[in-house]
Protein backbone atom coordinates (compact mmCIF):
# COMPACT_ATOMS: atom_id res chain seq x y z
CA UNK A 1 0.00 0.00 0.00
CA UNK A 2 1.19 3.22 -0.06
CA UNK A 3 4.06 4.46 2.37
CA UNK A 4 3.73 7.40 4.54
CA UNK A 5 5.70 9.86 3.11
CA UNK A 6 4.41 12.81 5.94
CA UNK A 7 5.36 12.79 9.42
CA UNK A 8 3.44 11.25 11.79
CA UNK A 9 5.38 12.51 14.96
CA UNK A 10 1.90 14.39 15.50
CA UNK A 11 0.38 11.29 16.77
CA UNK A 12 2.44 11.34 19.49
CA UNK A 13 1.14 14.34 21.00
CA UNK A 14 0.13 14.18 24.29
CA UNK A 15 -3.54 16.92 23.67
CA UNK A 16 -4.02 16.29 27.44
CA UNK A 17 -1.16 18.93 28.23
CA UNK A 18 -2.62 21.51 25.99
CA UNK A 19 -6.47 21.53 27.97
CA UNK A 20 -6.91 24.39 29.66
CA UNK A 21 -9.45 22.90 31.98
CA UNK A 22 -7.32 20.20 32.61
CA UNK A 23 -7.45 19.31 36.87
CA UNK A 24 -3.98 19.70 38.45
CA UNK A 25 -3.65 17.92 42.13
CA UNK A 26 -2.94 20.71 44.85
CA UNK A 27 1.08 20.86 45.21
CA UNK A 28 1.65 20.05 49.11
CA UNK A 29 4.63 20.27 50.64
CA UNK A 30 6.67 16.63 49.92
CA UNK A 31 10.48 17.48 50.29
CA UNK A 32 10.56 16.62 53.85
CA UNK A 33 9.28 13.11 53.47
CA UNK A 34 11.81 10.59 53.42
CA UNK A 35 10.14 7.20 53.87
CA UNK A 36 10.59 5.14 56.92
CA UNK A 37 13.85 4.67 58.87
CA UNK A 38 15.94 2.19 57.47
CA UNK A 39 18.10 1.97 60.12
CA UNK A 40 15.83 1.21 62.96
CA UNK A 41 14.02 -0.86 61.05
CA UNK A 42 16.75 -3.35 60.31
CA UNK A 43 17.34 -3.30 63.75
CA UNK A 44 14.31 -4.44 65.22
CA UNK A 45 14.20 -6.90 62.21
CA UNK A 46 17.63 -8.63 63.63
CA UNK A 47 16.49 -8.34 67.23
CA UNK A 48 13.47 -10.36 66.09
CA UNK A 49 10.69 -7.27 67.27
CA UNK A 50 8.51 -7.87 64.06
CA UNK A 51 5.87 -5.51 65.80
CA UNK A 52 7.85 -3.02 66.44
CA UNK A 53 9.46 -3.56 63.04
CA UNK A 54 5.59 -3.13 61.41
CA UNK A 55 5.27 -0.10 63.47
CA UNK A 56 8.47 1.85 62.36
CA UNK A 57 8.47 0.56 58.64
CA UNK A 58 4.62 2.71 58.44
CA UNK A 59 6.06 6.05 59.82
CA UNK A 60 6.88 8.66 57.05
CA UNK A 61 5.30 7.38 54.53
CA UNK A 62 6.51 9.48 50.98
CA UNK A 63 3.15 10.18 49.95
CA UNK A 64 3.83 13.65 48.63
CA UNK A 65 7.16 13.32 47.41
CA UNK A 66 8.05 13.12 43.55
CA UNK A 67 11.52 11.45 44.26
CA UNK A 68 10.65 7.67 43.14
CA UNK A 69 13.47 6.78 44.76
CA UNK A 70 12.34 7.53 48.03
CA UNK A 71 9.19 5.57 46.85
CA UNK A 72 10.76 2.61 45.72
CA UNK A 73 13.32 2.28 49.20
CA UNK A 74 10.34 2.36 51.02
CA UNK A 75 8.21 -0.09 49.33
CA UNK A 76 11.55 -2.68 49.78
CA UNK A 77 11.74 -2.26 53.20
CA UNK A 78 7.84 -2.44 53.71
CA UNK A 79 7.96 -5.84 51.83
CA UNK A 80 11.37 -6.60 54.00
CA UNK A 81 9.10 -6.44 57.20
CA UNK A 82 6.59 -7.60 55.30
CA UNK A 83 8.09 -11.18 54.31
CA UNK A 84 9.73 -11.74 57.49
CA UNK A 85 6.80 -12.40 59.49
CA UNK A 86 5.87 -16.28 60.45
CA UNK A 87 2.41 -17.30 58.51
CA UNK A 88 0.63 -17.06 62.23
CA UNK A 89 2.13 -13.92 63.22
CA UNK A 90 0.32 -11.59 60.47
CA UNK A 91 -3.05 -11.22 61.84
CA UNK A 92 -1.51 -10.55 65.19
CA UNK A 93 0.55 -7.63 62.83
CA UNK A 94 -2.57 -6.41 61.35
CA UNK A 95 -4.37 -6.48 64.56
CA UNK A 96 -1.75 -4.16 66.19
CA UNK A 97 -2.58 -1.32 63.53
CA UNK A 98 -5.08 1.83 63.54
CA UNK A 99 -7.01 2.63 60.82
CA UNK A 100 -5.13 4.22 59.13
CA UNK A 101 -2.57 1.92 59.48
CA UNK A 102 -3.99 -0.59 57.97
CA UNK A 103 -5.05 1.83 55.21
CA UNK A 104 -0.99 2.59 54.52
CA UNK A 105 -0.86 -1.19 54.37
CA UNK A 106 -3.26 -1.83 52.27
CA UNK A 107 -1.47 0.74 49.84
CA UNK A 108 1.73 -0.30 50.52
CA UNK A 109 0.09 -4.34 49.50
CA UNK A 110 -0.88 -2.72 46.33
CA UNK A 111 2.02 -1.27 45.53
CA UNK A 112 3.68 -4.35 45.90
CA UNK A 113 1.57 -6.61 43.44
CA UNK A 114 2.99 -3.78 40.73
CA UNK A 115 6.31 -5.71 40.87
CA UNK A 116 6.26 -8.88 41.55
CA UNK A 117 9.33 -10.58 42.77
CA UNK A 118 10.68 -13.95 43.30
CA UNK A 119 8.41 -15.06 46.67
CA UNK A 120 6.58 -11.68 47.00
CA UNK A 121 3.38 -11.96 45.68
CA UNK A 122 2.55 -15.34 48.32
CA UNK A 123 3.60 -13.33 50.98
CA UNK A 124 1.51 -10.19 49.70
CA UNK A 125 -1.54 -11.91 49.30
CA UNK A 126 -1.60 -13.71 53.12
CA UNK A 127 -1.40 -10.02 54.25
CA UNK A 128 -3.66 -8.86 51.87
CA UNK A 129 -6.49 -11.66 53.17
CA UNK A 130 -5.91 -10.40 57.32
CA UNK A 131 -5.85 -7.08 56.22
CA UNK A 132 -8.66 -7.17 54.23
CA UNK A 133 -10.66 -8.55 57.27
CA UNK A 134 -9.77 -5.89 59.28
CA UNK A 135 -10.50 -2.73 57.11
CA UNK A 136 -13.15 -4.11 54.74
CA UNK A 137 -13.51 -3.17 51.38
CA UNK A 138 -13.71 0.97 52.17
CA UNK A 139 -10.09 -0.34 52.74
CA UNK A 140 -9.40 -1.24 49.29
CA UNK A 141 -12.01 1.20 48.15
CA UNK A 142 -9.53 3.73 49.42
CA UNK A 143 -6.31 2.54 47.77
CA UNK A 144 -7.97 2.87 44.85
CA UNK A 145 -9.63 6.41 45.10
CA UNK A 146 -6.45 8.01 46.75
CA UNK A 147 -4.64 10.76 44.75
CA UNK A 148 -1.40 11.04 46.07
CA UNK A 149 -0.53 6.79 47.51
CA UNK A 150 2.86 5.51 48.71
CA UNK B 1 -40.08 -1.00 55.38
CA UNK B 2 -42.41 -1.41 52.61
CA UNK B 3 -40.37 -2.31 49.20
CA UNK B 4 -42.39 -1.90 45.67
CA UNK B 5 -40.75 -2.26 42.14
CA UNK B 6 -41.31 0.41 39.63
CA UNK B 7 -39.43 -1.20 37.00
CA UNK B 8 -36.83 -3.25 35.76
CA UNK B 9 -34.26 -0.27 35.09
CA UNK B 10 -32.50 1.80 37.48
CA UNK B 11 -34.04 4.97 38.93
CA UNK B 12 -32.54 7.79 37.65
CA UNK B 13 -34.07 10.00 39.91
CA UNK B 14 -37.30 10.74 41.90
CA UNK B 15 -39.29 13.52 43.73
CA UNK B 16 -42.22 13.50 46.03
CA UNK B 17 -45.39 15.96 46.07
CA UNK B 18 -46.30 18.13 49.35
CA UNK B 19 -49.02 15.30 51.00
CA UNK B 20 -46.65 12.28 49.92
CA UNK B 21 -49.49 10.43 47.53
CA UNK B 22 -47.45 10.97 44.23
CA UNK B 23 -44.35 10.53 43.12
CA UNK B 24 -42.02 11.69 40.14
CA UNK B 25 -39.66 9.28 38.76
CA UNK B 26 -37.47 9.22 35.68
CA UNK B 27 -37.47 5.23 34.49
CA UNK B 28 -33.53 5.69 33.29
CA UNK B 29 -34.89 7.72 29.66
CA UNK B 30 -35.84 10.74 28.32
CA UNK B 31 -39.46 10.94 30.28
CA UNK B 32 -40.44 11.56 33.79
CA UNK B 33 -43.45 8.93 35.27
CA UNK B 34 -45.59 10.34 37.47
CA UNK B 35 -47.20 7.49 40.11
CA UNK B 36 -50.12 7.87 42.10
CA UNK B 37 -50.35 5.92 45.19
CA UNK B 38 -54.31 4.34 45.11
CA UNK B 39 -54.23 1.56 48.00
CA UNK B 40 -51.55 -0.56 47.36
CA UNK B 41 -50.92 -0.11 44.01
CA UNK B 42 -48.94 2.53 42.13
CA UNK B 43 -50.66 3.73 39.40
CA UNK B 44 -49.20 5.71 36.44
CA UNK B 45 -51.26 9.22 36.42
CA UNK B 46 -48.71 11.58 34.11
CA UNK B 47 -46.00 10.84 31.75
CA UNK B 48 -43.57 14.56 31.14
CA UNK B 49 -41.85 14.49 27.77
CA UNK B 50 -40.08 17.28 26.91
CA UNK B 51 -36.48 16.16 27.16
CA UNK B 52 -33.84 15.11 24.80
CA UNK B 53 -31.68 13.58 27.25
CA UNK B 54 -31.90 11.39 30.25
CA UNK B 55 -33.63 13.48 33.15
CA UNK B 56 -30.80 13.47 35.42
CA UNK B 57 -32.77 15.43 38.50
CA UNK B 58 -36.12 16.33 39.75
CA UNK B 59 -37.77 18.45 42.52
CA UNK B 60 -41.10 18.86 43.49
CA UNK B 61 -42.00 22.08 45.18
CA UNK B 62 -44.09 21.26 48.42
CA UNK B 63 -45.81 24.45 48.23
CA UNK B 64 -46.43 25.73 44.73
CA UNK B 65 -46.49 23.00 43.20
CA UNK B 66 -43.50 22.90 40.14
CA UNK B 67 -41.87 20.09 39.42
CA UNK B 68 -37.99 20.96 37.71
CA UNK B 69 -36.25 18.70 35.80
CA UNK B 70 -33.21 18.89 34.38
CA UNK B 71 -31.03 16.31 31.85
CA UNK B 72 -28.32 15.48 29.68
CA UNK B 73 -29.51 17.58 26.95
CA UNK B 74 -28.43 20.52 29.33
CA UNK B 75 -31.51 21.60 29.63
CA UNK B 76 -34.09 22.72 32.84
CA UNK B 77 -38.00 22.60 32.45
CA UNK B 78 -40.19 24.18 35.19
CA UNK B 79 -43.22 22.23 35.13
CA UNK B 80 -46.90 23.53 36.42
CA UNK B 81 -49.98 22.07 36.66
CA UNK B 82 -52.90 23.36 34.77
CA UNK B 83 -56.11 22.13 35.51
CA UNK B 84 -54.95 17.79 34.51
CA UNK B 85 -51.90 18.13 32.83
CA UNK B 86 -47.82 19.30 33.31
CA UNK B 87 -47.32 22.40 31.15
CA UNK B 88 -43.42 22.71 30.56
CA UNK B 89 -41.35 25.69 30.73
CA UNK B 90 -37.97 25.79 29.19
CA UNK B 91 -34.97 27.33 31.36
CA UNK B 92 -32.26 28.52 29.45
CA UNK B 93 -29.16 26.98 31.29
CA UNK B 94 -26.25 28.34 29.63
CA UNK B 95 -24.66 25.25 30.03
CA UNK B 96 -22.58 22.90 27.58
CA UNK B 97 -22.73 20.00 29.38
CA UNK B 98 -25.15 17.58 30.99
CA UNK B 99 -27.19 18.93 33.94
CA UNK B 100 -26.66 16.44 36.63
CA UNK B 101 -28.64 17.61 39.60
CA UNK B 102 -31.81 20.39 40.90
CA UNK B 103 -32.49 21.76 43.88
CA UNK B 104 -35.64 24.09 44.80
CA UNK B 105 -34.62 26.51 47.39
CA UNK B 106 -36.75 26.49 50.97
CA UNK B 107 -39.08 28.93 49.55
CA UNK B 108 -38.96 27.93 46.40
CA UNK B 109 -38.24 31.23 44.41
CA UNK B 110 -35.44 29.98 43.30
CA UNK B 111 -33.26 26.80 42.06
CA UNK B 112 -30.16 25.30 41.48
CA UNK B 113 -28.61 22.95 38.66
CA UNK B 114 -25.10 21.39 39.74
CA UNK B 115 -23.48 20.47 35.72
CA UNK B 116 -20.62 18.82 34.25
CA UNK B 117 -19.70 22.15 33.02
CA UNK B 118 -17.58 22.88 36.10
CA UNK B 119 -20.65 25.57 37.07
CA UNK B 120 -23.87 25.77 39.18
CA UNK B 121 -26.91 27.28 37.43
CA UNK B 122 -28.78 28.95 40.52
CA UNK B 123 -32.46 30.05 38.24
CA UNK B 124 -34.48 32.64 39.43
CA UNK B 125 -38.30 33.83 38.30
CA UNK B 126 -38.28 37.64 36.43
CA UNK B 127 -41.59 38.93 36.59
CA UNK B 128 -40.98 41.86 34.00
CA UNK B 129 -39.58 39.41 31.29
CA UNK B 130 -41.74 36.43 32.51
CA UNK B 131 -38.64 34.32 31.86
CA UNK B 132 -36.12 32.27 34.52
CA UNK B 133 -32.95 33.84 34.42
CA UNK B 134 -29.86 32.58 35.67
CA UNK B 135 -26.66 33.25 37.10
CA UNK B 136 -23.46 30.85 37.00
CA UNK B 137 -21.23 30.34 40.08
CA UNK B 138 -17.60 29.00 38.64
CA UNK B 139 -15.34 30.12 40.79
CA UNK B 140 -13.19 27.66 42.66
CA UNK B 141 -14.91 24.80 41.20
CA UNK B 142 -12.76 22.20 38.65
CA UNK B 143 -14.96 19.61 38.19
CA UNK B 144 -18.52 18.24 37.65
CA UNK B 145 -21.28 18.91 40.85
CA UNK B 146 -22.90 15.79 41.71
CA UNK B 147 -25.36 16.81 44.39
CA UNK B 148 -26.49 19.89 45.76
CA UNK B 149 -28.61 21.27 49.20
CA UNK B 150 -29.91 24.39 50.21
CA UNK B 151 -29.08 25.51 53.59
CA UNK B 152 -33.14 26.59 55.65
CA UNK B 153 -32.00 30.40 55.09
CA UNK B 154 -32.81 30.30 51.12
CA UNK B 155 -29.36 31.77 50.24
CA UNK B 156 -26.55 28.94 51.36
CA UNK B 157 -25.98 26.14 48.91
CA UNK B 158 -24.09 23.68 49.21
CA UNK B 159 -22.33 21.91 46.33
CA UNK B 160 -20.31 18.19 46.38
CA UNK B 161 -18.29 17.56 43.48
CA UNK B 162 -16.18 15.68 41.25
CA UNK B 163 -12.83 17.84 42.40
CA UNK B 164 -13.03 15.86 45.62
CA UNK B 165 -14.47 19.13 47.35
CA UNK B 166 -17.58 19.90 49.19
CA UNK B 167 -18.35 23.69 49.18
CA UNK B 168 -20.68 25.75 50.43
CA UNK B 169 -21.66 29.07 48.15
CA UNK B 170 -23.70 31.85 48.53
CA UNK B 171 -26.50 32.33 46.18
CA UNK B 172 -27.50 35.35 47.26
CA UNK B 173 -29.72 36.98 44.27
CA UNK B 174 -30.97 40.63 44.97
CA UNK B 175 -33.77 40.69 42.94
CA UNK B 176 -35.75 38.19 44.59
CA UNK B 177 -34.90 38.13 48.52
CA UNK B 178 -33.36 40.09 51.27
CA UNK B 179 -30.18 40.34 52.83
CA UNK B 180 -29.19 37.28 54.95
CA UNK B 181 -28.86 37.34 58.50
CA UNK B 182 -25.60 36.33 59.53
CA UNK B 183 -25.15 32.62 59.72
CA UNK B 184 -22.20 30.16 61.61
CA UNK B 185 -20.76 30.15 58.01
CA UNK B 186 -20.01 33.39 57.68
CA UNK B 187 -21.91 36.80 57.93
CA UNK B 188 -20.99 38.21 54.67
CA UNK B 189 -22.72 36.64 51.30
CA UNK B 190 -22.33 38.29 48.36
CA UNK B 191 -23.31 35.86 45.47
CA UNK B 192 -20.82 33.47 44.51
CA UNK B 193 -18.45 33.73 47.98
CA UNK B 194 -17.44 30.25 48.87
CA UNK B 195 -18.31 30.38 52.72
CA UNK B 196 -16.56 26.84 53.42
CA UNK B 197 -14.62 24.60 51.61
CA UNK B 198 -13.57 21.04 52.84
CA UNK B 199 -9.97 19.55 52.80
CA UNK B 200 -9.46 15.95 53.36
CA UNK B 201 -11.18 13.51 51.52
CA UNK B 202 -10.05 11.76 48.75
CA UNK B 203 -12.74 11.35 46.63
CA UNK B 204 -15.82 12.67 44.06
CA UNK B 205 -18.66 13.81 46.51
CA UNK B 206 -21.21 11.76 45.49
CA UNK B 207 -23.90 13.33 48.68
CA UNK B 208 -24.25 16.32 50.84
CA UNK B 209 -27.22 17.39 52.96
CA UNK B 210 -27.28 20.21 55.22
CA UNK B 211 -28.58 19.57 58.86
CA UNK B 212 -32.14 21.15 60.07
CA UNK B 213 -30.78 23.89 61.31
CA UNK B 214 -28.08 24.49 58.97
CA UNK B 215 -25.48 24.82 61.05
CA UNK B 216 -23.81 21.41 59.96
CA UNK B 217 -23.51 19.88 56.43
CA UNK B 218 -22.69 16.25 55.53
CA UNK B 219 -21.12 14.59 52.97
CA UNK B 220 -20.35 11.12 51.69
CA UNK B 221 -17.51 10.58 49.59
CA UNK B 222 -16.42 7.99 47.22
CA UNK B 223 -13.46 7.16 49.18
CA UNK B 224 -16.09 5.46 52.04
CA UNK B 225 -15.97 8.21 53.84
CA UNK B 226 -18.59 10.24 55.50
CA UNK B 227 -17.54 13.79 56.65
CA UNK B 228 -19.67 16.19 58.76
CA UNK B 229 -18.42 19.59 59.23
CA UNK B 230 -20.02 22.31 62.44
CA UNK B 231 -20.33 25.95 60.88
CA UNK B 232 -18.41 28.08 63.03
CA UNK B 233 -15.49 30.56 63.55
CA UNK B 234 -13.47 28.08 62.16
CA UNK B 235 -15.63 25.13 60.66
CA UNK B 236 -14.85 21.97 62.53
CA UNK B 237 -14.52 19.17 59.99
CA UNK B 238 -14.97 15.30 61.41
CA UNK B 239 -14.39 11.86 58.87
CA UNK B 240 -15.42 8.57 59.35
CA UNK B 241 -13.87 5.78 57.11
CA UNK B 242 -16.05 3.27 56.56
CA UNK B 243 -15.36 -0.36 55.52
CA UNK B 244 -18.42 -0.67 53.49
CA UNK B 245 -18.38 0.81 49.58
CA UNK B 246 -18.62 3.79 48.83
CA UNK B 247 -21.88 5.73 50.02
CA UNK B 248 -23.92 7.52 46.94
CA UNK B 249 -26.62 9.97 49.17
CA UNK B 250 -26.87 11.09 53.00
CA UNK B 251 -29.40 12.82 54.66
CA UNK B 252 -29.81 13.81 58.44
CA UNK B 253 -33.00 12.18 60.17
CA UNK B 254 -32.50 14.29 63.27
CA UNK B 255 -29.77 17.11 63.91
CA UNK B 256 -27.46 14.66 65.41
CA UNK B 257 -28.47 11.65 63.12
CA UNK B 258 -27.25 10.82 59.68
CA UNK B 259 -28.67 8.05 57.33
CA UNK B 260 -26.73 7.00 53.86
CA UNK B 261 -26.76 4.59 51.63
CA UNK B 262 -24.84 3.61 48.36
CA UNK B 263 -23.23 0.58 46.47
CA UNK B 264 -23.89 -1.94 49.47
CA UNK B 265 -27.77 -1.56 48.89
CA UNK B 266 -28.66 -1.09 52.15
CA UNK B 267 -29.39 1.95 54.30
CA UNK B 268 -26.63 2.71 57.42
CA UNK B 269 -26.67 5.27 60.63
CA UNK B 270 -24.47 7.42 61.19
CA UNK B 271 -24.05 9.47 65.14
CA UNK B 272 -22.61 12.69 65.12
CA UNK B 273 -21.32 13.79 68.71
CA UNK B 274 -20.60 17.47 68.19
CA UNK B 275 -19.44 17.78 71.93
CA UNK B 276 -16.30 15.24 71.02
CA UNK B 277 -17.36 16.24 67.03
CA UNK B 278 -16.47 12.53 66.47
CA UNK B 279 -18.57 10.80 63.96
CA UNK B 280 -19.61 6.87 64.62
CA UNK B 281 -21.33 4.11 62.42
CA UNK B 282 -24.38 3.78 64.37
CA UNK B 283 -25.74 0.55 62.81
CA UNK B 284 -27.10 -1.13 59.64
CA UNK B 285 -30.40 -0.51 58.93
CA UNK B 286 -32.04 -3.76 56.95
CA UNK B 287 -32.35 -6.60 58.66
CA UNK B 288 -32.44 -9.99 55.92
CA UNK B 289 -35.39 -12.32 57.08
CA UNK B 290 -33.72 -15.48 58.58
CA UNK B 291 -34.52 -17.81 55.83
CA UNK B 292 -34.56 -21.33 56.94
CA UNK B 293 -30.93 -22.62 57.14
CA UNK B 294 -31.78 -26.41 55.13
CA UNK B 295 -28.64 -28.79 55.60
CA UNK B 296 -26.51 -29.59 52.74
CA UNK B 297 -26.05 -33.27 51.54
CA UNK B 298 -22.65 -34.62 50.90
CA UNK B 299 -23.52 -34.66 47.21
CA UNK B 300 -24.62 -30.82 47.28
CA UNK B 301 -21.60 -30.30 48.98
CA UNK B 302 -19.22 -31.65 46.47
CA UNK B 303 -21.05 -30.25 44.10
CA UNK B 304 -20.57 -26.88 45.19
CA UNK B 305 -16.50 -27.61 45.83
CA UNK B 306 -16.40 -28.33 42.11
CA UNK B 307 -18.29 -25.55 41.19
CA UNK B 308 -17.32 -22.58 43.46
CA UNK B 309 -14.12 -23.70 45.05
CA UNK B 310 -16.13 -23.24 48.47
CA UNK B 311 -18.31 -25.97 50.61
CA UNK B 312 -19.92 -22.52 51.62
CA UNK B 313 -23.53 -22.78 52.46
CA UNK B 314 -24.45 -19.55 51.93
CA UNK B 315 -25.88 -18.64 48.64
CA UNK B 316 -24.52 -15.20 47.08
CA UNK B 317 -27.84 -13.97 46.93
CA UNK B 318 -27.45 -10.36 48.58
CA UNK B 319 -30.57 -10.23 51.59
CA UNK B 320 -30.81 -6.90 51.51
CA UNK B 321 -34.40 -5.47 50.61
CA UNK B 322 -32.54 -3.14 47.63
CA UNK B 323 -31.11 -6.00 45.34
CA UNK B 324 -28.62 -2.85 43.51
CA UNK B 325 -27.27 0.28 44.68
CA UNK B 326 -29.37 2.62 46.18
CA UNK B 327 -28.75 6.19 44.49
CA UNK B 328 -31.16 8.32 46.08
CA UNK B 329 -32.90 9.07 49.76
CA UNK B 330 -35.52 11.48 50.50
CA UNK B 331 -37.53 12.16 54.02
CA UNK B 332 -41.18 11.70 53.83
CA UNK B 333 -42.41 12.66 57.09
CA UNK B 334 -40.90 14.62 59.82
CA UNK B 335 -38.55 16.66 57.88
CA UNK B 336 -34.68 16.75 58.75
CA UNK B 337 -35.30 17.27 62.21
CA UNK B 338 -37.87 14.36 63.31
CA UNK B 339 -37.66 11.92 60.53
CA UNK B 340 -40.12 9.37 60.90
CA UNK B 341 -40.18 7.46 57.27
CA UNK B 342 -37.93 7.75 54.43
CA UNK B 343 -37.68 6.88 51.16
CA UNK B 344 -34.89 5.53 48.70
CA UNK B 345 -34.84 4.40 45.43
CA UNK B 346 -32.36 2.57 43.53
CA UNK B 347 -31.05 1.15 40.25
CA UNK B 348 -32.76 -2.13 40.74
CA UNK B 349 -35.96 0.07 39.94
CA UNK B 350 -37.44 -0.16 43.20
CA UNK B 351 -38.51 1.79 45.80
CA UNK B 352 -38.40 1.03 49.62
CA UNK B 353 -40.64 3.32 52.43
CA UNK B 354 -38.41 3.02 56.04
CA UNK B 355 -40.18 3.49 58.98
CA UNK B 356 -38.14 5.10 61.71
CA UNK B 357 -39.46 4.19 64.44
CA UNK B 358 -39.86 0.37 63.29
CA UNK B 359 -36.52 0.12 62.82
CA UNK B 360 -35.49 1.80 66.21
CA UNK B 361 -37.43 -0.81 67.88
CA UNK B 362 -36.33 -3.74 65.30
CA UNK B 363 -32.59 -3.11 66.13
CA UNK B 364 -31.78 -3.41 69.75
CA UNK B 365 -28.98 -0.76 70.12
CA UNK B 366 -29.81 1.28 67.80
CA UNK B 367 -29.79 4.44 68.95
CA UNK B 368 -31.32 7.33 66.70
CA UNK B 369 -30.24 10.31 69.16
Amino acid sequence: MSKNTVSDRFRKVDVDEYDENKFVDEEEGGENQLGPDEAEVDSLIRQGNLMGALQAVLKNPPINTKNQNVKDRAEGLVLKVLSSFKSTDIEKGVQSLDKNGVDLLMKYIYKGFERPSENSSAVLLQWHEKALSAGGVGCIVRVLTARKTV
Amino acid sequence: MSYHSFLLEPISCHAWNKDRTQIALCPNNHEVHIYKKDGNNWNKIHVLKEHNGQVTGIDWAPESNRIVTCGTDRNAYVWTLKGDVWKPTLVILRINRAARCVKWSPKENKFAVGSGSRLISVCYFEQDNDWWVCKHIKKPIRSTILCLDWHPNNVLLAAGSCDFKCRIFSAYIKEVEEKPAPTPWGSKMPFGEVMFESTGTAGWVHGVCFSDSGNRVAWASHDSTVAVAEGGKTAVCTSLTSETLPLLCVTFITENSLVAAGHDCYPVLFVYDSNKAALSFGGKLDIPKQSAQKGMSARERFQNLDKKATSDTKEAVLESVHKNSISQISILNGGKAQCAKFCTTGMDGGMTIWDVKTLESAMKDLKIV
